[in-house]
């Protein structure tokens, strides 16, 4: 006999038994052992038929094929482009995955991305989770401009995006600034203004803060229209 | 000699008053303070980093590296000497052990999770109290974790198996063992058993029973504190 133990959107803490019995199945963040599903990460709940998976309200980036990152550009040589995504292993843009262009042997490398760039670049294959490529081929994949750099939670990216890109779309019309937000966490913020720029790192640091409570876009809004 | 009554009052398998907190140190990923009677931890939780020098690297998954550290004037007794010793070493050495059972860390080959364990005030069972605030900040830093472990001493004093020694009890004159105890609460697996005193072995199945209730104690205390950092704010 299966029985699940917590509802839909509860917090479970690790270590928690979500369910008993077979009938479940363990997704993101859940475990299964014997016949019990536990939960091994601070998080909430999220049914899918049998599908049992925690979002999780905390924790450190964990890269996926598709993700769009942001990185700085660290080394150069043969294999492309090394770059670091805040992860104890780097990331690599192959040669041709970093440009369209014929690169000969001895091409200079950094006239498309040195040393401090950053970039905006996406996964396309994770390895063993030590070594992963990335893409500078699509849409919106481009090695970034002067701007501010900020760094937040992986797990708060989503909120930070919002519900089709509503909460990000909402900071950009009310403060004119471009904003990029990376699954790992970094966001680069540039506008005309100093005083824009600096209004939208708070309105993410105030989402950031209050990641986890209800009712965040209507406070943001508030938020921002009250500064101006 | 018969121990009849314990130095503070307590009942025999009374843990002393407990405390926690999430979030207390803002630049690590995650933090808690732990405190048992007199006994104040502080831990931090840094990572999954880059671990250098690469011999120590593990490819297959990160490892956790902790670090015990007792203040200087965290004591009853005379000033800590500051920096390693032979004891916070060994104190380190079986925090890391108590605790890496018991988290997944196979998405980050090669790296480290670095723990900080500061004791600020001590009145015996710190490292225990280490590890119980070790536990926290790693779910708060949302390490993938097995289980939550506890961790609390049990002790035979005079003809008695207690809970939770505390440093007068720890200094009775007539004979007394000291058992440290970590516990992962679901599955009631032991992570960390030391020994140090002369017990039988009748002692040591009641110690670890007792044990036992008092980390299903402490993990309360934890999820409550958990609780309050990421259920609080709805309310």
């Amino acid at each position: 006999m299966s029985n699940l133990l917590v509802e839909e959107k509860q917090i479970v803490y690790p270590g928690q038994v979500i369910a008993n019995g077979m009938d479940f199945l363990p997704s993101a963040n859940v475990l299964r052992d014997k016949d019990e599903l536990v939960a091994t990460k601070i998080g909430m709940i999220s049914l899918n038929g049998r599908f049992v998976k925690i979002i999780p309200l905390t924790g450190p980036y964990v890269p996926r094929d598709g993700d769009i990152v942001i990185g700085r550009v660290t080394a150069m040589g043969p294999f492309g482009w090394r770059v670091n995504i805040g992860l104890p292993s780097e990331a690599v843009i192959p040669l041709k995955d970093g440009s369209s262009d014929y690169l000969q042997r001895d091409a200079d490398l950094s006239k498309y991305y040195n040393f401090g760039d950053h970039v905006v670049a996406q996964v396309t294959k994770v390895y063993n989770g030590k070594l992963f490529d990335l893409t500078m081929k699509g849409p919106g994949l481009r090695k970034l401009a002067p701007g501010r750099l900020m760094t937040i939670g992986a797990a708060k990216v989503p909120r930070v995006i919002g519900k089709k890109g509503s909460m990000i779309s909402m900071i950009k019309d009310h403060t004119n600034c471009k904003v990029s937000v990376g699954q790992n966490g970094i966001v680069w913020i540039s506008g005309d203004e100093p005083a824009m720029e600096i209004r939208a790192v708070e309105a993410i640091r105030l989402i950031e803060k209050e990641s986890h409570t209800s009712g965040l876009t209507d406070r943001v809004k508030e938020f921002l229209e009250k500064k101006k | 000699m018969s121990y009849t009554k314990r130095t503070d009052g307590r009942k025999f398998d009374e843990l002393r008053p407990m405390e926690a907190k999430v979030g207390v140190v803002k630049n690590a990923k995650g933090s808690a303070m732990f405190k048992i009677g007199k006994t104040i931890a502080i831990a931090a939780v840094y990572g999954p980093r880059d671990l250098y020098p690469a011999h120590l690297q593990d490819p297959t998954r990160a490892i956790i590296r902790c670090n015990y550290n007792m203040m200087a004037f965290s004591g009853s007794g005379d000033r800590v000497r500051p920096g390693p010793s032979r004891r916070s070493k060994e104190i380190s050495m079986i925090t890391e052990k108590s605790l890496t059972p018991m988290v997944d860390l196979k998405a980050f080959p090669g790296g480290v999770v670095d723990v900080f364990v500061e004791l600020v005030q001590t009145d015996a069972g710190t490292r225990c109290a280490g590890i119980t605030a070790a536990a926290l900040a790693l779910a708060d830093a949302g390490i993938p974790m097995l289980d939550m472990v506890s961790a609390v001493a049990v002790g035979r004093i005079g003809d008695k198996v207690v809970l939770d020694v505390d440093k007068e009890e720890e200094d009775y004159p007539d004979g007394m063992a000291d058992i440290p105890l970590a516990i992962a609460n679901r599955t009631g697996k032991i992570t960390l058993l030391q020994a140090d005193g002369e017990f039988t072995k009748e002692d040591l199945k009641k110690g670890i029973e007792l044990g036992k209730k008092g980390c299903a104690k402490i993990l309360e205390v934890q999820l409550k504190a958990l609780k309050e950092k990421y259920e609080g704010a709805k309310k």
